[in-house]
C-alpha cells in the first residue's frame, strides 16, 4: 500500500508544488530587489506604498480591524514610536509604543473631537493611572500630537502619534495624516452610498408586471364567466396567485423552480386569451431548480416572447424554455418562433434609450448586469421574422443572496 | 476469459451512459407537465446519483481484493466508506447546503471572504481530484488486462476518452439520472452473480469456512494504530470529497440534504455487503487468486472460475460492466467538479473554459496513471482520504461549527495538513512498503488533528480577522430555511 503509484503520484505533485513554489517566490523577490532607483525615489516610492496600502485597509470605514491594519503603515510614514486611530467613542487600533496611555486618549482627544483643531501635548502631561510619581508614571516620557479627522462637516474620529518630542514636522505630517485619513473614510462612505444606490436600484427594477397583462386576463376572464363559470373560477384562482408572488415583499431573489410555476400560471393566463395558438415546451434539468435567480427575471422574457413573438403573428407560435446544467453555472434559455426583432432597436432597448414595449428586457438585462456583473447580462439572438432566443446564465453559487 | 465478453461489456455500459446522458432529459413536455418538470430532484434518485459517484473501482474491486489478503482487517474499508456518510449527515449535510454554496472553495470564500483561502482551496481539492482518479484509471486498466488481454493503458485511454466526450459534448446534462443508473447496475452487477455462486456452492457442499487458509499472502496483520488511523481518515475523509459535495447542491433545502445522505447510507450498507461476500468465497474458494497478483481481480474472475461455460462468461460480462461503470461514474464526476473548479477560478467561468478544463483535469491524471502502477485499489484511495481529511474536512468543519475560524488559520492548517499527509506518502513511497513504519504508512491518525490543532491555534493568534459577518452567515447555515414550495 505504501508503495502504491498513488504515493508516487503525490510525490511528484508534491515536489512540483514545492518547485513552483520556490519559483514564485524567487522571481517576486528578484523583482522588489531590481532597480530601486535614487534615494528620493525610493523614498516617494516607500511613502506612495505604504500610504496605498493604508488606503486599502481604511476602504471598508473607520473600524478595529481596518484600522488597525493602516495603523502600523501609518506609523511607519510619520516615523514615530507609537500611532493611534479612534472613531468618535473610542480607540480602534494602538501600534507601536505608549499604549499604556491607552485609557487616558480618549480624556485627552475630547477637545480635539469637539473643537477640531489639532492639540500638541508636550512629553510629561500625558500619564496613565498607576504610576508613583508623575515622572515615573508609565507613558510619561511621550509627547502627542493628535489631529482630527473631519469628514463632512464634523468630526468621525483623531489620528494620534506619539513620540518623545513633537516637532513641527511632526505636527505638520500628523495633521496631514489625518486628512488622508479622512479622505479614505469619505471614500469608504462613498462605497457604502453606492451599495446602498445599487440596492436601491435593484429594488426600483424589481419588475412590475405589466398592466396589459392584468387588463387583458381581467377581459379574458370576463369572457368566460357566462359560458364556462368553472373555468372563470379557477383562471381567477389562477390570477390570484399569480399576482400574490408577483406582489411579494421579501426577497430580490427566488429560485428557478418558483419562477417556473410563476411562468405557468402566467401562460394559463395567456392561453385563457390566445387559447391552443400558443404552444410551450419545456426541458428542465432538476439539478438546476433550486439554483438562486433575481426575482421575476424569466417571466418577462417569456411575456415578451408571447407578445412579440406570438401576438403579432398569425397562426399558432411555439415557445421552448430550457435549463441546463452548466458547470458552474445555470442556463436558462427562452426561444420563441416569432416575428423577431430588430437587432439595432433591441441594442438601443437594452442601452435603455427606447423605453416602450420591450421595456421588461432591459428591466432584467439591468438586473442581472446589477446582480452578477457586467458579463452575466442577456445573450438576445434575434432578426427580423426568425424568432427570438434569449440565453440567461446564471452562477449557481451565490452564498450571499437568499432565495 | 473470452475477450469478447470484456469489450462487449464496456461498450454497453458506455452507450447506455451516453443514451441517459443525452436523451434523459429530451423528452419535450408540454405545459400540462409544468409541475413535474419543476419538482426538485427526489432525495431517493439524488441518493442513488450520491451512491452512484461514490462508488469507485475501490469499492468495486479493491474491496474484495484487501479482503483476500488481509482478511477482516479489511472490513475497516466498507465500514469507513459507509460511515463517513454518517459524520455527513451530522455535521456537514444541511448547513453547507444552506450555505448556497455550490463548490468547496465557494464556501470558503463565502465563509472566510478571502480571495486566497479560496486559491488554497481549489488547488486543494483539484489535487484531491486528480488523486482520486488516478486509481480509478488503475482499475481499468486492471480490468482491461485481465478479461481481454489487450494492453493495459487501452483501459485508462478508453475510460478517459470515453468520459471527455460525454461532459464536453454536454452529455451530462442529466447527470443525476446518470449516475443513479450507475448505482442500481453496479449493486446489480454484484448482486446477481453472487446469487449464483452461492447457488453453485450450495450445491456442490460447503467446507467448514475454518479450514480456509488463514492467510494466503502472510501479510502481518494491521495493528490497533493502523486500524484508528485508517478509520480516521475514511471517516473524516468522506466529508471533503469535491464530487459527492457537489451532489447536495441538488437537493432544495438542507432538509433534504439530510435526508438525502440517509438514503445513501442505506444504499451503501446494502451495496458492501456483495464486496465483502466476494472477498470471503474468494478467501475460502480461490486463495490462489491473491498470489498471482491479481487480487483487485478477484471480483471480475469468480464467476467465470466457480461457474464457468456459457453462464460463467454471461455472468463475468456483467461483472465487468459494473466495474466499468465504477470507472466511468466516478471519474466523470471528478472531472465535472473539477471542470467547475479550474474553469472557474481560472478560466473565468465560460462554456468553453468549461471544456477545456475538463480536457485539462482528465488527461493529467491520465498521464500519472500511465506512469505508474497499483497494487491495491482501497489501500491507495485509502490514502486519498487521508490527505482529504487532513485538507478540506478541518476547513469544513470548523468553518460550519466555529465562529473562531480566520482565513490565515485555514490556509495554514490546509497547508499542514498537506504537508504532512503528502509527506507522509512521499516517504513511504520512498522508503518501500517493507521499511515504512505505520505511522508513515496510515497517517490520518496524526495528521488530521495537526491540521485541526494548527487550524484552531493560527485563528486564535489572528482573532482580528474574524469575518464581520459571521453572525450573518452563521444564522444562514443553521436556521432552517423557508419552507421551500415545490409542490401545490
Amino acid at each position: 500500500m505504501p508503495d502504491s503509484p498513488l504515493v508516487s503520484a503525490a510525490a511528484v505533485a508534491v515536489i512540483a508544488l514545492a518547485i513552483a513554489v520556490v519559483i514564485a517566490v524567487g522571481l517576486k523577490v528578484l523583482r522588489s530587489f531590481r532597480d530601486l532607483g535614487t534615494d528620493a525615489e525610493r523614498a516617494t516610492y516607500k511613502t506612495l506604498h505604504a500610504a496605498s496600502r493604508a488606503g486599502q485597509h481604511l476602504r471598508t470605514g473607520l473600524n478595529p480591524a481596518g484600522a488597525g491594519k493602516a495603523s502600523r503603515q501609518l506609523r511607519g510614514l510619520l516615523g514615530c514610536d507609537g500611532f493611534a486611530i479612534t472613531d468618535t467613542t473610542g480607540v480602534l487600533a494602538w501600534d507601536g509604543a505608549a499604549e499604556e496611555l491607552r485609557p487616558v486618549l480618549m480624556e485627552v482627544a475630547a477637545a480635539v473631537l469637539a473643537g477640531g483643531h489639532t492639540a500638541v501635548i508636550p512629553a510629561g502631561e500625558l500619564r496613565a493611572p498607576g504610576g508613583r510619581s508623575p515622572a515615573g508614571s508609565p507613558g510619561a516620557g511621550y509627547a502627542a500630537v493628535i489631529a482630527p479627522i473631519r469628514v463632512g462637516s464634523g468630526v468621525a474620529g483623531v489620528v494620534a502619534a506619539f513620540a518623545p518630542e513633537a516637532g513641527s514636522g511632526l505636527v505638520r505630517a500628523t495633521g496631514e495624516v489625518a486628512d488622508w485619513v479622512a479622505t479614505q473614510v469619505e471614500l469608504a462612505e462613498l462605497d457604502a452610498s453606492r451599495t446602498l444606490l445599487m440596492e436601491a436600484e435593484v429594488r426600483a427594477l424589481r419588475a412590475q408586471i405589466s398592466p396589459h397583462f392584468i387588463y387583458n386576463s381581467l377581459n379574458a376572464i370576463a369572457s368566460f364567466i357566462n359560458t364556462d363559470p368553472v373555468r372563470a373560477r379557477e383562471l381567477v384562482v389562477e390570477f390570484a396567485d399569480f399576482t400574490r408572488y408577483s406582489f411579494r415583499r421579501h426577497g430580490d431573489f427566488t429560485t428557478l423552480a418558483e419562477e417556473l410555476r410563476c411562468i405557468d400560471r402566467y401562460l394559463l393566463l395567456e392561453r385563457a386569451r390566445f387559447g391552443e395558438r400558443v404552444q410551450v415546451s419545456l426541458r428542465i434539468a432538476p439539478e438546476v431548480l433550486s439554483t438562486v435567480i433575481p426575482f421575476l427575471s424569466l417571466q418577462p422574457l417569456v411575456e415578451n416572447a408571447v407578445r412579440h413573438g406570438l401576438e403579432a403573428k398569425e397562426g399558432p407560435g411555439h415557445i421552448s424554455i430550457t435549463a441546463n446544467d452548466s458547470g458552474a453555472f445555470a442556463e436558462v434559455t427562452i426561444e420563441d418562433d416569432g416575428v423577431g426583432m430588430d437587432p439595432e432597436q433591441l441594442r438601443s432597448v437594452l442601452a435603455g434609450h427606447s423605453g416602450g414595449d420591450h421595456v421588461g428586457l432591459h428591466n432584467v438585462d439591468a438586473r442581472l448586469r446589477q446582480v452578477y456583473g457586467e458579463d452575466n447580462g442577456l445573450v438576445i439572438e434575434t432578426a427580423p421574422g426568425e424568432g427570438t432566443l434569449i440565453t440567461l446564465r446564471v452562477p449557481k453559487s451565490q452564498p450571499r443572496h437568499d432565495a | 476469459m473470452n475477450p469478447v465478453v470484456g469489450v462487449a461489456a464496456f461498450a454497453a455500459v458506455t452507450l447506455a451512459t451516453a443514451v441517459i446522458g443525452f436523451y434523459g432529459l429530451r423528452i419535450s413536455r408540454t405545459t400540462g407537465d409544468f409541475y413535474v418538470a419543476s419538482r426538485t430532484v427526489r432525495p431517493w434518485w439524488n441518493a442513488s446519483a450520491i451512491g452512484g459517484e461514490y462508488l469507485s473501482a475501490a469499492s468495486f474491486l479493491g474491496v474484495a481484493g484487501l479482503i483476500l489478503l488481509s482478511g477482516t482487517d479489511a472490513l475497516w474499508y466498507p465500514v469507513g466508506y459507509t460511515a463517513g456518510y454518517l459524520m455527513l449527515l451530522l455535521f456537514v449535510a444541511a448547513p453547507l447546503r444552506r450555505s448556497g454554496a455550490y463548490t468547496i472553495p465557494d464556501f470558503t470564500e463565502a465563509r472566510l471572504e478571502s480571495r486566497a483561502v479560496r486559491r488554497v482551496t481549489s488547488l486543494v481539492v483539484v489535487m484531491v481530484g486528480w488523486l482520486y482518479i488516478v486509481p480509478q484509471l488503475h482499475g481499468a486498466a486492471l480490468a482491461i488486462r485481465i478479461t481481454t488481454g489487450l494492453p493495459a493503458w487501452v483501459g485508462q485511454v478508453a475510460v478517459i476518452a470515453v468520459v471527455c466526450v460525454t461532459v464536453m459534448a454536454g452529455g451530462m446534462r442529466s447527470i443525476t439520472f446518470v449516475q443513479a443508473f450507475q448505482y442500481w447496475l453496479k449493486l446489480t452487477a454484484l448482486a446477481v452473480p453472487l446469487l449464483f455462486l452461492l447457488l453453485v456452492l450450495a450445491g456442490t457442499g460447503t467446507p467448514a469456512v475454518a479450514e480456509a487458509p488463514v492467510n494466503p499472502t502472510g501479510l502481518p496483520p494491521a495493528g490497533p494504530y493502523q486500524n484508528i488511523s485508517l478509520l480516521v481518515a475514511l471517516l473524516f475523509g468522506t466529508l471533503g470529497l469535491p464530487h459527492v459535495l457537489v451532489r447536495f447542491y441538488t437537493n432544495p433545502d438542507g432538509q433534504s440534504a439530510r435526508r438525502t445522505t440517509l438514503i445513501v447510507l442505506g444504499l451503501l450498507s446494502v451495496f458492501y455487503l456483495f464486496p465483502t461476500a466476494y472477498g470471503l468465497i474468494g478467501r475460502v474458494f480461490a486463495p490462489g487468486a491473491a498470489g498471482a497478483g491479481q487480487a483487485d481481480a478477484l471480483v471480475l474472475l469468480l464467476p467465470g472460475r466457480m461457474i464457468g461455460g456459457l453462464a460463467g462468461d454471461l455472468l463475468s460480462a456483467l461483472v465487468v460492466a459494473g466495474a466499468f461503470a465504477a470507472f466511468l461514474s466516478t471519474t466523470s464526476g471528478l472531472v465535472v467538479s473539477l471542470a467547475g473548479v479550474i474553469s472557474q477560478d481560472i478560466l473565468g467561468g465560460s462554456v468553453r473554459g468549461f471544456r477545456l478544463a475538463a480536457l485539462f483535469s482528465a488527461v493529467v491524471p491520465l498521464g500519472i496513471a500511465a506512469t505508474t502502477d497499483s497494487t491495491a485499489l482501497a489501500g491507495s484511495v485509502g490514502l486519498v482520504f487521508a490527505f482529504t481529511a487532513s485538507t478540506i474536512c478541518p476547513v469544513l468543519l470548523l468553518g460550519i461549527w466555529w465562529r473562531g475560524l480566520t482565513d490565515a488559520g485555514a490556509i495554514a492548517g490546509m497547508l499542514t495538513g498537506a504537508l504532512a499527509c503528502g509527506g507522509s506518502m512521499l516517504a513511504g513511497a520512498v522508503l518501500g512498503a517493507a521499511g515504512t513504519p505505520s505511522w508513515l504508512a496510515q497517517p490520518a491518525a496524526w495528521t488530521v488533528p495537526a491540521a485541526f490543532a494548527v487550524m484552531v491555534l493560527v485563528s486564535r493568534a489572528t482573532r482580528d480577522r474574524v469575518p464581520r459577518s459571521i453572525t450573518r452567515l452563521m444564522t444562514r447555515l443553521h436556521t432552517p430555511e423557508r419552507p421551500l414550495v415545490t409542490e401545490r
